[in-house]
């Protein structure tokens, strides 16, 4: 039970309160550079919440099993980035051949992956903070789920901004980002209420 | 002339094509130590050092790094100069490693690093590239102190760690924390596209075309940019 609550938490906490995105500003360039259309918010979200969890769950054992055994911890950088690059790689393979109707569209964001920090971050944050198995999963979920959250809310805003009439030189990236700093200032009433409801 | 060349080689990266503010590349860090204008400042060497040197491996390699796995390639050096980056900081600067924190591993995948080593160290000689990267490294430490200059006086009245009689009074705290980042910087990239109109090749639209690694995922790219 204790248990339970422990990955609730986490999930929570990792969805809104520290929303990978909005309040630890990783993968912001997709954020800000894929978020333009509702459909390919979702599609590059979904995308993420897949990897992140394939990513976790291959660089955890080799955390533990083979890096700290092995006594090589100071490798851990240079050998995650490797295995996610080859992952998506291998994934994006697999989906080509046996499921070409989800390739067709998940595959696109795939590639765009690779090197995207939340990603990294997600694997090199689960290891800082020795969750075990089980408890990295659920924070690599509940990241996904954060990130695809901020895509679509974020994608509605943008929708909006188009339209609107923006000074000359704030058009572009400027307005952009100062409307995802309401969006990051909403998320910040969430700050308090995971505790609260769960009571902490 | 050719010193004139190496001079805007040098200087192209501190003013025109500053990577935070012109190109718009490695928003993540610059977004997330700007709050302390210690961590900017330490971010900024941090990276600059890194990026010198992958610059300097990658451009001497150049010729025998095969066009198909370049990007691999690319990314196995640099993460190799950020482990002995962060050993170094570790072990003599602990407090820097603990403010840097996670930040610190991410420098492997800024936009900045691989940028350059695309768009120029693969293609310029060993000279050229090491002036880019020092350029670009000013350019990157300069935008950051910036921003984390603004975030903290404003967010914290102090400056790097030292109190500003009267503004520590009126502090706003919204300016340290996250929204007050994402703010700070559109209002920086405004002014300086307010300032250098007509003269930077500015980059109007920020999609996937402006990412690095555009090279690696090109198909994905040009479909994601159709579909806008």
């Amino acid at each position: 039970m204790e248990n339970f609550k422990t990955l609730i938490i986490i999930l929570m906490s990792s969805v809104l309160v520290n929303n990978y995105v909005l309040s630890r500003f990783l993968g912001i360039c997709p954020f800000l550079g894929v978020s333009k259309k509702l459909n390919q918010a979702v599609g590059m979200g979904i995308s993420v919440i897949f990897v992140m969890l394939l990513a976790s769950a291959v660089t955890w054992p080799i955390q533990y099993y083979i890096l700290d055994t092995l006594g090589l911890g100071y490798m851990q950088n240079l050998l995650f980035i490797l295995i996610i690059a080859s992952l998506v790689q291998f994934v994006e393979i697999v989906l080509k051949k046996f499921i070409p109707s989800l390739h067709k569209s998940l595959g696109v964001y795939l590639p765009l992956i690779t090197t995207n920090c939340a990603v990294l971050g997600v694997t090199i944050n689960n290891i800082n903070d020795k969750y075990t198995f089980t408890e990295s999963m659920v924070s690599s979920l509940g990241c996904g789920l954060g990130f695809l959250l901020a895509m679509v809310l974020f994608s509605g805003i943008r929708s909006k901004i188009e339209e609107s009439e923006i000074p000359q030189s704030f058009r572009g990236l400027p307005v952009t980002l100062i409307a995802a700093s309401f969006v990051s200032l909403a998320f910040f009433g969430f700050g308090s209420i995971v505790e609260n409801l769960i009571g902490g | 002339m050719s010193k004139n060349n190496n001079m805007s080689i040098l200087l192209k990266g501190i003013l025109l094509e500053n990577p935070v503010l012109v190109l718009i590349l490695g928003t993540c860090p610059t977004l997330a130590v700007t709050n302390s204008v210690i961590g900017a400042f330490s971010m900024g060497l941090a990276a600059m050092a890194v990026l010198i040197c992958s610059n300097t491996v990658i451009s001497l390699l150049r010729k025998f790094i095969p066009d198909t796995v370049r990007i691999p390639c690319y990314i196995v050096i640099i993460s190799g100069f950020v482990t002995i980056v962060k050993l170094l900081i570790h072990a003599f600067f602990p407090e820097i490693y603990a403010l840097l924190g996670v930040y610190l591993d991410l420098i492997t995948v800024n936009c900045i690093i691989l940028g350059r080593a695309e768009i120029f160290a693969g293609k310029n000689t060993v000279g050229k590239s090491v002036l880019d990267g020092i350029g670009m490294g000013i350019g990157f430490t300069l935008a950051l102190l910036a921003i984390a200059t603004v975030r903290e006086v404003i967010g914290l009245g102090s400056f790097a760690g030292m109190e500003i009689p009267f503004i520590s009074d009126y502090k706003i705290e919204f300016f340290v924390k996250a929204p007050g980042g994402l703010m700070v910087y559109g209002i920086m990239i405004a002014i300086v596209t307010a300032l250098t109109k007509g003269k930077v090749p500015m980059k109007k639209e920020f999609a996937c075309e402006g990412c690095p690694s555009a090279g690696v995922c090109n198909t994905a790219c040009k479909q994601v940019k159709e579909e806008n």
